[in-house]
């Protein structure tokens, strides 16, 4: 493997004034040749997406190529006149990106939008077309081929659109395919097999692959070399095992601390009083049910019993539309369930009247998700967090003085009270968040992805400010998170959700080295680099 | 099957909407100073003492409120709009007389301001920055502060009083008695100013929208796969951009269909188009509430009608509405 | 500060902020430059613009000052199109922000009831309620509210809809914050911003509503009125045009300076948007 497919040489792309630095990157230089898959990787900011849109000729307005060749077929791609580059996109280079959700057209059938490919560069006639179409369905595990052409986006799930994606991606049999984050927005069952689609295709195609991720467990899947960057700059390469086994910059081994990893916690005894008791809960979900529609109805949650001991933080796992969010908000009673009772500290937060309920709701507080949309971009800091105390009959003088106290214990300083919500990161706002739960001197926090949306390194900061929380404060805390390998770093016990149901229940070490059930197994084989870790956790 | 119960359902919260706009009349007839037998009498002199008399039989003015609303809305339902003593006729005969000039006038403009708007968007988002996309913006924001009738009397002014070229008056050439292609072209020539100055400020309205969407479609993910596919610009914009774009246009015209129906009002003022609009305006000035009741209640009608238009070209164009019930 | 410096680097924008600025004065100072009012006869009819010393812009059809009849006009117009908005916003806000906020029932109550007056031909609609109110400035002002309020309904319900999404309002009700509360200091402060843009708009559409109203003859009679100074003069634009002209290029420029300055705000408020409708 050492013909270069493409060759990179002192690429660098310009941003425009104002932007908070010159260059999206700077004088980067890498290679990938053919039949290698290099993963690019880097946190957001990093310019590793804008790389890929300069090969592509697709960077935004007002963003472009300062100087660097990007050499591909003998040629550079960067010096190409527009009309060469739109001959060659698509042609052999080929791109899928990370929302399969958004990247398909909505009103057009997945047929015309990989016929439309051929049509573009004049290949073939329409019979033709059709048929290659749906070879390429077929070839990319899409059930049903003849009824996938003729179907709308809206009437598949995300794996199948990416699959259709890359359908259309591999067409013209593309000597070099790049992918942006093309799992990030996926389920890990789904990403495990749009990896293995990957590599299977890498082997029967011979293409080079480049691959951007910001997920070091990804790398670990897929990737034969790697690159590293930050901020516009390559700071590591190499091949995978030896950047993954032994990471020499310190950058690239500050994101790999920053992994969950399969390294479990010691186990910590409980005490036995509960924080939280949910008793046979359930929750459906009606929908439609027009003059003329039948309703449709979803268990969300279908009979779920589970307790949160004090001073535990119990993990609840699940891929979306597993519940495991209806859960959790049930459990603050952002919705009220159907049936079941949600008993914190004696009381089922479930049965209250609207009136009784405002009384009751400092008992169960909530760390949200979105750090951008979880403060309200109008009011001042102090504002956020005083006024749930303020509402609970706390004198205001009081209210504030702790709220500065909170603020120093999330380590933002009590300075950050009297500025507004975008003057801050998404780390330190989810500090914010973690601090307004905590004012209200709650039984029981319910923590809904509340890291999900964070860079790896911010990710690690927040899970030791959370652990850190739990042994100062005995705080008892529900974890709600898609990732098992965040859950494993902080809980005492998992439960794993799927459709509605609690599919199994145990302490950390329980469900990681013996899980009872094949669903529970299936998820952790899943999870990204599973093998990997597992190596790491033996060694460390 | 899923198209018939749309249009079934549709048509059944038309017949709703329109019974509760006869509602309305009743209760506007009602809040009007003074007695209303004269008010529907038209207050002018032209009923008698035996006249209004008749009238409060008629509609049961000695009875109770909500038989008086029943009685009237049983009316309306037969479509009985009432009696227009002024023009000596059934409200309902001289609006049926004067419909067809309406629709031609209405639907027209509707159509030219739909198409060119729509065009002029898609041309002028296709050149944004440009000094051409700068000049059709530009005018566009000038014929949307324009006065519809405004425009009207201008348009006459130039193209008939001083220039010449085309009538300014009437619905065809009083006199001429033309007959077949020759009364047709004669009608079109009549119909080019009316049709022209009611549809220009739509047009400015469906350009800007058009534009705007256009601009912000060309944004989302699937253009830059569309891009990544290889295709060409205009291949993008015909095949990827247009089709999304339109969807919101589409929407907004049919919200503007009442706005262009009361502007009708206005045109057929002003060029003296024998249509409803015209019709409201004489019974304006001579107080002929039972008329304008009439007119009103047949214009919203016509706004119904332009709404269940454009809800089923809505569901032409957009596959996911329809699928999903 | 920031808000000021983009709006005030969008050339359109300032032109129709000087423009109406100036509106606004005549407006203002009419009284003091026309102290005989817009209705005195003061020379013969007809006299052509720049003719006579004292009458810039000549006399009418029965001998009045086309000058004074113009700047009475603007008091009528800008008032008119001022409070008729202030009315349709204190009718549209309050119903759209319930019924994007309660949601089920309330909200398809108030929907329905929303849409049944934008189904309705708003013109028809405000001829009709003045026809039958008799022509006051009072009941033409109320006739444009009731026809232009459906549209800020709808406006803010959506709105209110989609920052109630956002989670910063589930943060709220985590807290204890009546609903009322969360509604009135949570999700409303996040509205503003299109409320006042379409605000700056619904000025320029009611200026042309009431102008077409005075144009029928539905015009306050004791209120001098661009549009009823069109009316008057159409029977005679063959032989003297300018009589309708005038009138008619005052409505355009003070509308056209309202929408400027409306698509300034919009710009300046959402400039996420407008960059990429720049792009």
């Amino acid at each position: 493997m050492t013909d270069p497919a493409l060759d990179i040489r002192d690429l660098t792309i310009a941003l425009p004034a104002g932007a908070d630095r010159d260059n999206a990157v700077a004088d980067i230089t890498f290679s990938v040749a053919t039949g290698e898959i290099l993963c690019v990787v880097g946190e957001s900011g990093s310019g590793k997406s804008m790389t890929a849109n300069a090969l592509m000729g697709l960077l935004p307005p007002g963003v472009g190529v300062r100087s660097g060749q990007a050499m591909f077929g003998g040629r550079d791609i960067l010096a190409l006149p527009e009309a060469e580059k739109q001959k060659m996109r698509g042609e052999s280079i080929a791109m899928i990106f990370q929302e399969p959700m958004t990247a398909l057209n909505p009103l057009m059938r997945i047929g015309e939008q990989i016929t439309e490919v051929f049509a573009a560069h004049d290949l073939l006639n329409p019979a033709e077309r059709r048929a290659r179409a749906l070879e390429l369905v077929r070839e990319v595990g899409l059930p049903d081929p003849d009824k996938i052409i003729r179907a709308y986006p809206f009437q598949l799930s995300g794996g199948q659109r990416q699959r259709a994606m890359i359908a259309m991606a591999l067409a013209l049999e593309p000597k070099l395919l790049i992918a942006d984050e093309p799992t990030t927005a996926l389920d890990v069952t789904t990403q495990a097999q749009i990896l293995k689609l990957i590599l299977d295709l890498r082997a029967k195609h011979g293409m080079a692959v480049m691959f951007i991720t910001h997920d070091f467990g990804v790398v670990a899947e897929i990737a034969d070399q790697v690159i590293v960057m930050r901020e516009g700059q390559i700071v590591e390469r190499g091949a995978a095992a030896r950047v993954l086994g032994a990471p020499e910059h310190p950058y690239t081994r500050r994101l790999l601390d920053a992994i969950p990893t399969g390294r479990l916690p010691e186990a910590r005894t409980l005490a036995e009083v509960p924080a939280l008791e949910i008793k046979d809960l359930r929750k459906v979900y009606r929908t439609g049910g027009g003059l003329f529609r039948p309703v449709r109805e979803v268990r969300a949650v279908d009979d779920v019993s589970l307790t949160v001991a004090r001073g535990e933080v119990l993990g609840l796992v699940g891929e979306s539309g597993s519940g495991k969010s209806t859960l959790g908000r049930a459990a603050v009673r952002l919705i009220t369930p159907d049936a079941g009772q949600v008993l914190v500290g004696g009381t089922d937060i479930a049965a209250l009247s609207e009136d009784e309920l405002r009384k009751e709701r400092h008992k169960v507080q909530m760390v949200f998700q979105d750090p951008y949309a979880s403060l309200n971009p109008r009011q001042r800091i102090m504002g956020a967090i005083t006024d749930g105390p303020i509402a609970r009959g706390i004198p205001r003088a009081r209210a504030e003085a702790k709220a500065r106290e909170l603020l120093e214990i999330v380590g933002l300083g009590a300075d950050a009270a009297t500025r507004y919500p975008h003057e801050f990161s998404g780390g330190q706002r989810q500090r914010i968040g973690i601090a307004r739960a905590l004012a209200m001197e709650p039984e029981l926090i319910v923590a809904d992805e509340a890291v999900s949306a964070l860079d790896v390194s911010i990710q690690a900061q927040v899970l030791d400010l959370l652990r850190d929380l739990r042994s100062r404060l005995d705080l008892s805390i529900l974890f709600i998170t898609h990732d098992l390998r965040v859950a494993a770093q902080l809980c005492d016990r998992i439960a794993v959700m799927q459709k509605g149901k609690l599919v199994e229940i145990g302490t950390v070490h329980q469900i990681f080295r013996s899980p009872q059930q094949a669903y529970t197994r299936q998820l952790l084989a899943a999870v990204p680099g599973a093998e990997w870790n597992r190596d790491g956790a033996v060694t460390a | 099957m899923q198209i018939a119960i749309a249009i079934f359902s549709r048509l059944v919260k038309a017949a709703l909407t329109l019974l509760a706009i006869a509602v309305l009349n009743f209760f506007l007839v009602h809040a009007a100073p003074g007695d209303p037998a004269v008010v529907l009498a038209g207050e002018a002199g032209a009923a008698d003492e035996a006249m209004i008399e008749q009238l409060r039989e008629r509609f049961g003015l000695d009875q109770p409120f909500h038989v008086q609303l029943g009685k009237y809305v049983w009316g309306i339902v037969q479509f009985d709009l009432g009696y227009s003593f002024r023009q000596g006729a059934p409200v309902s005969q001289l609006i049926a007389e004067r419909l067809p000039a309406t629709l031609l006038l209405t639907m027209t403009a509707f159509g030219i301001s739909l198409a060119c708007g729509i065009a002029l968007g898609v041309a002028a988002a296709a050149r944004v920055g440009k000094a051409s996309d700068t000049m059709l913006t530009t005018l566009a924001l000038l014929f949307y502060a324009t006065p519809l009738y405004w425009l009207a009397l201008m348009a006459v002014l130039v193209f008939s009083v001083w220039l010449g070229w085309l009538p300014g008056f009437g619905y065809e050439t009083v006199g001429a008695n033309y007959t077949g292609l020759t009364r047709l072209l004669d009608i079109l020539k009549h119909l080019i100013l009316p049709a022209l100055t009611l549809g220009l400020f739509f047009m400015s309205v469906y350009m800007r929208m058009t534009r705007a969407s256009m601009l912000e479609v060309s944004q989302l993910d699937f253009v830059k796969t569309a891009r990544a596919k290889g295709l060409s610009g205009p291949a993008i914009r015909r095949r990827h951009i247009l089709r999304n774009a339109i969807l919101p246009v589409v929407t907004l015209a049919g919200l503007q269909a009442g706005q262009l129906v009361g502007g009708a009002v206005l045109t057929e003022t002003v060029f003296a188009w024998p249509g409803i609009g015209r019709l409201m305006f004489e019974s304006l000035a001579a107080r002929d509430y039972n008329t304008i009741l009439g007119v009103f209640i047949v214009s919203a009608a016509m706004v119904i009608l332009f709404n269940i238009i454009t809800d089923l070209v809505y569901r032409i164009v957009d596959p996911r509405i329809g699928a999903t019930a | 500060m920031t808000l000021w410096k983009r709006f005030s680097s969008n050339t359109g924008a300032m032109i129709g902020v000087i423009i109406l600025l100036l509106v606004i004065a005549i407006a203002l100072l009419a009284p003091v430059i026309f102290p005989k009012g817009p209705w005195q006869m003061v020379q013969r009819p007809f006299l052509a613009p720049f003719s006579t010393d004292g009458l810039p812009l000549g006399t009418d059809t029965l001998g009045r000052n086309v000058a004074a009849q113009l700047a009475y006009g603007a008091r009528v117009s800008l008032l008119v199109g001022l409070v008729s908005t202030v009315v349709a916003l204190l009718i549209g806000v309050p119903l759209g922000a319930v019924a994007g906020f309660y949601g089920s029932w309330v909200d398809e109550g108030a929907m329905r009831f929303t849409e049944f007056f934008q189904t309705i031909p708003n013109f028809a609609l405000a001829i009709v309620l003045v026809a039958i109110l008799e022509p006051t400035l009072t009941s033409i002002t109320l006739a444009i509210a009731i026809v232009s309020w459906p549209p800020v309904a709808r406006l803010v319900r959506a709105e209110v809809m989609s920052v109630r999404k956002r989670e910063f309002v589930d943060a709220a009700r985590v807290a204890g914050l009546t609903r009322r509360r969360i509604l009135v200091a949570q999700v409303l402060p996040n509205t503003v911003s299109p409320i006042i843009v379409m605000a700056s708009l619904m000025v320029a559409t009611a200026i042309l509503l009431e102008s077409s109203l005075s144009f029928l003859g539905l015009g306050d009679p004791n209120a001098m009125s661009w549009g009823y100074m069109i009316g008057a003069a159409r029977t005679v634009i063959r032989q003297h045009w300018w009589l309708s002209f005038l009138p008619g290029i005052a409505i355009v420029i003070t509308v056209l300076a309202l929408n400027l300055i409306g698509e300034g705000l919009n710009d300046a408020l959402n400039p996420h948007l407008s960059r990429k409708a720049r792009a």
